[in-house]
Formats: C-alpha cells, sequence, structure tokens
C-alpha cells in the first residue's frame, strides 16, 4: 500500500513572548493510503500543529513532510495552492461562510478549482445528499444545529474529490450522540470512497470507534503509533497508558496492599475470570475498577485488583491471570 | 419665512445631499482598499507585509489627527487646483473626501478584523489565493458590518459638510450660517438644524436595516 505522507524528523519551534516553544520534536511517521489515522494527546500536546504541518498551514523548522512524494516545504506558491486541493479539513468550529448559504459553502472549493456554475450546483448538491442535508442547501448556517453545520463542512470537504481528509478536533464540539453521528459518517466516507482520513482528537472514544493506526502525541513527542488494538491492549508509552486506562479512584485498603491491572483482550473478555479464580485456586481479590469497551467490534478490558495480603497467594493469582493469557501489570499508588 | 429662503433651504438640501453623496463615493473607493490593506497586511495577517502597513497607517494616522476645520483651509490651494475654484458644492467634495477617506480606512480595518479567522484558515487549506480569501471570504463575511460602518460614515460626512458652509462650501451649512448667524434668523438656524438631524436619523436609519437585512447570522 502507498503512503500518503512521509514524515521525517519533523520539528517545529515557536517563538512565544521571547522564549522558543518546541511544539513539535523530531516526528517521524508515515500515513497510509485507505487508512483513517488518528492522532491523540492531552491538549497542548502539539497535535493541532501537526496536522497543520500536513497541508503547509505551519511550516516546519527542520525534518520533511512529504505527500505522495513530493516535500511540502519545496512546492512553490501556485504548486502548493494545487497541492491543497487534494488535502481537505474540517475544523472543530466548523468555519462555514456564514453570510452565505448551504450550498454556495459546499460550491467555494469547486470555484476555487475554477468550475463552471451549473457544474458545481450539481456536484454540490450530489455532496449535500450524501451528507443527509440536500432539503437544506438555501438555508444559512446560522440556522442549523452543531451536527449539521459539520455535515455541511464535511460536503464541503469533499465537494473537490480530495486525497485525504483532514480533521482537527472536529467533534469536539459536538454531544456524545452526534459525534457518533458524524464518525459513522467518516466511516462510510472511508469505506466508500476510498478516502485517507487523518484525525485529530483529545478524545479516546474517538480512536476507539474508527480508527485504524494511532499516534500518541505527549508534549511534542511521539510517544507511540500502532495498531489501535495493540495500543489498547498493551500500551508502552507512559502517555499512552495514561490515555488508556483510566485513573484508579481508590487506593487498597491498607498501607502494604498491593495493587494490579489486569488487561484482557479480545475474545477473553467473555470468560467469567475472577469466579474461575475463586473456583480454582480459592484465593479472592478485591475488585477497585474495571470497564470495557469495544474497539473494531472486539471487546476490550480492564480491572484494578487488590491482591490478598499473603506474598504467596499474591502468586498463586498471577500466575493464575497470567496461564490464562491476560496480561497482568503492578498499579502504582499515588 | 419668505418664498426667497424656502427656496434657499431647498436647494441647501440638494446641494448637501449631493455633497455627501460623491464626497462618500470617492472615500469609499480609496478607503475601502486602504481599509483592506491594512487589514491584510498586518502581522499574522494572509498578506503581512510591515512596511507597507507602517506607511498605510502614517498616512491615515496623520489625515485623521487633523481637525476638519483645519484641513478644509490647509486644503484650499489644493482645491483650487483640482477643481479651479476653492468655493461652492463642487469644491467642498475635495476636502470633504480627504478627511473621510481615512476615517472610511479605519472602519473597514475594523469590520475586517471582526471576522473569524478560522474562515481564513479554511480558505487557505482549500487552496484559494490571497486575492481570492479577499474577495470571496473576507468581504462577504464582514458585508453587513462594513454596511453599519457605512451609514456611520455617511452620517459624519454630513455633519463635516455643514461645517464647510463656513469657508464657502455650499448646502445647509452655508444657509445656517449666513442667514442663522451673521444675520440673526433664528427660524433659519433651527429649521437647517432640525433638516440636518432628519437627514442624519434617515440616513442611519437606512443603513441599519439594510445591514439587519444582510446579516444572516
Amino acid at each position: 500500500m502507498e503512503n500518503v505522507y512521509e514524515l521525517s524528523h519533523v520539528s517545529k519551534t515557536y517563538k512565544s513572548e521571547g522564549k522558543a516553544v518546541d511544539a513539535l520534536k523530531d516526528i517521524s511517521l508515515s500515513i497510509q493510503e485507505g487508512e483513517i489515522f488518528g492522532i491523540i494527546g492531552m491538549s497542548g500536546a502539539g497535535k493541532s500543529t501537526l496536522v497543520r504541518t500536513l497541508n503547509r498551514l505551519e511550516k516546519i523548522n527542520a525534518g520533511t513532510v512529504s505527500f505522495y512524494g513530493n516535500d511540502l516545504a519545496k512546492l512553490k506558491r501556485s504548486e502548493l495552492r494545487k497541492v491543497r486541493r487534494s488535502i481537505s479539513m474540517i475544523f472543530q468550529g466548523f468555519n462555514l461562510l456564514q453570510q452565505r448559504t448551504v450550498i454556495e459553502n459546499v460550491e467555494q472549493p469547486l470555484r476555487i478549482a475554477g468550475i463552471r456554475r451549473k457544474e458545481r450546483r450539481e456536484i454540490a448538491r450530489e455532496m449535500l445528499r450524501f451528507v443527509g442535508l440536500e432539503e437544506k442547501e438555501d438555508v444559512y448556517p446560522a440556522r442549523l444545529s452543531g451536527g449539521q453545520k459539520q455535515r455541511v463542512a464535511i460536503a464541503r470537504a469533499l465537494a473537490a474529490d480530495p486525497k485525504v481528509l483532514l480533521c482537527d478536533e472536529a467533534t469536539s464540539a459536538l454531544d456524545p450522540k452526534i459525534t457518533g453521528e458524524i464518525l459513522e459518517l467518516l466511516k462510510k466516507i472511508n469505506q466508500e470512497k476510498k478516502l485517507t482520513i487523518v484525525i485529530i482528537t483529545h478524545e479516546m472514544s474517538v480512536v476507539e470507534k474508527i480508527c485504524d493506526r494511532v499516534a500518541i502525541i505527549d508534549d511534542g513527542n511521539l510517544a507511540e503509533i500502532g495498531k489501535v488494538s495493540d495500543v489498547f491492549s498493551k500500551p508502552t508509552s507512559k502517555a499512552a497508558k495514561k490515555l488508556v486506562y483510566p485513573t484508579n479512584p481508590f487506593d487498597a485498603s491498607g498501607t502494604d496492599g498491593r495493587l494490579i491491572r489486569v488487561v484482557f483482550d479480545g475474545t477473553s473478555a467473555n470468560r467469567p475470570f475472577i469466579s474461575d479464580l475463586v473456583e480454582e485456586t480459592g484465593k479472592k481479590v478485591n475488585i477497585l475498577s474495571a470497564n470495557t469497551k469495544s474497539v473494531g467490534g472486539i471487546g476490550y478490558g480492564q480491572m484494578v485488583l487488590e491482591l490478598p495480603k499473603d506474598a504467596k497467594d499474591q502468586e498463586i493469582v498471577i500466575d493464575f491471570f497470567q496461564s490464562n493469557g491476560l496480561t497482568v501489570t503492578e498499579v502504582e499508588q499515588a | 419665512m419668505s418664498q426667497y429662503l424656502v427656496e434657499a433651504i431647498q436647494k441647501g438640501i440638494f446641494e448637501t445631499l449631493q455633497m455627501t453623496f460623491f464626497s462618500a463615493l470617492i472615500a469609499y473607493v480609496i478607503g475601502l482598499p486602504v481599509g483592506i490593506g491594512l487589514y491584510a497586511t498586518a502581522k499574522g495577517r494572509i498578506l503581512e507585509n510591515r512596511p507597507v502597513n507602517a506607511t498605510l497607517s502614517l498616512i491615515v494616522n496623520v489625515l485623521r489627527s487633523l481637525p476638519f476645520l483645519i484641513l478644509l483651509v490647509l486644503l484650499i490651494p489644493f482645491t483650487r487646483w483640482v477643481v479651479g475654484t476653492s468655493i461652492g458644492t463642487t469644491a467642498t467634495i475635495v476636502p470633504l473626501t480627504i478627511g473621510a477617506m481615512p476615517i472610511v480606512a479605519r472602519m473597514v480595518e475594523a469590520s475586517l478584523c471582526e471576522i473569524n479567522p478560522g474562515i481564513i484558515e479554511a480558505a487557505t487549506a482549500m487552496g484559494a489565493s490571497s486575492t481570492y480569501t479577499i474577495l470571496h471570504f473576507i468581504l462577504p463575511e464582514a458585508t453587513p458590518s462594513l454596511l453599519q460602518g457605512a451609514a456611520i460614515n455617511v452620517a459624519t460626512i454630513l455633519g463635516y459638510s455643514a461645517m464647510a458652509g463656513v469657508i464657502g462650501g455650499g448646502g445647509l451649512g452655508s444657509i445656517a450660517m449666513q442667514y442663522g448667524y451673521y444675520r440673526y434668523q433664528k427660524d433659519v438656524l433651527w429649521t437647517t438644524v432640525a433638516l440636518l438631524v432628519v437627514m442624519v436619523m434617515l440616513i442611519q436609519g437606512i443603513g441599519a436595516f439594510i445591514a439587519k437585512k444582510k446579516r444572516k447570522s
């Protein structure tokens, strides 16, 4: 499969009030054709800067960003404008023209590309039909809900028949239900139009729902990158663990208590492990927290357990989980 | 009031409207591009250019800091050179235009500053050129605000046109000076004042109405 983007050693430094701030530090990654690639991080981690290097809205200080083999930094202004027409973008704030109707908004990229009026209208109508807003074409954006505005923005992004769609916190201003609908739509676009999608978000749930691969950005560094299912079941970096595992709300009952985290992946989430543990070993554990989620239709779960006091008993419990193919890690206590 | 005065006032109304209209028109023909220039060349904007921005800013500030009455006097030779005379309705259009231009430019700049920078980012991401972005993204988005600003500017120019009466300009201002002030005809003075108030209110009202009609958000 061809790579849409190839980033090598990308660095970006800002000057902010005389001080130099490293927004991106030596980031190398590639984005493959046809995938939904997630970039996740806490706010201020540099993920918005990173996505803006993908269409050169941000210039970089070192490294290269190449799009289908073309180094973006080497393009002349007119060439860059042409390349940008095949890189569409949607935003958290939608960024629609308030003084133009829905269909006029959708027509903008076609107008920039110099397509004639009649043809423009036809394509724009087709795009609105695709996002399910064909009856809103003469309405002004102010009359639409947040979800509808983002649909219009998506229609606009698709109009110029791009090769890649960049989503900058596209669902962060929307409630969970509408977020789900927009993610469904993005998934549909990815499957039907074979469009590569790059999603920037701070919400793990967005990545879980639709991304194939994910990059975790922490303080300007690429902390971890891989298939979503791998990152979820075996997060290795501290930043990834922080995002994947919710913080444990309880401490152990005593100061010498020992906590472990048991991670279920895929099929093992269906087995009643705690009951089996008690039946087979006779040892008891205290469940402090537990949750499960579906990543790409497969169940993933994690549980924080307090082990029995006796050191031998602790080993028996850990052995039981490990011999059944579950991942066990120590939980550090605050 | 005598028939003669009524006719003079009627002529004055016409002259005032004429001066206001043409001055506003020319002031916008020059001030709108200057305002766009001030906006677009400022730091962080699409056509960022320090020297151009500083030059435009200096010209506008100097012109704006001159009291209009002083500008009227200072410009007499220039006016004479442009239209051949320094008195009358046509001659007044020259200083009125020059006095109004910097105000128009700043007002346009302020209107453009209001628009959401995200829209410009979206345009850039779509591959639009700077000119296209200004013409098809920035100006349409700012139109309601620009119209509101225009109503204020036209009303200001109307007020300035009355001031021009002092140095021999035409219109209601000069009638108020000649009959109301020098000849103590209080009724003429108050009539012209009332007419000016009504005209300003009408301009402001119509401007606000059109701006509201145009605003879709």
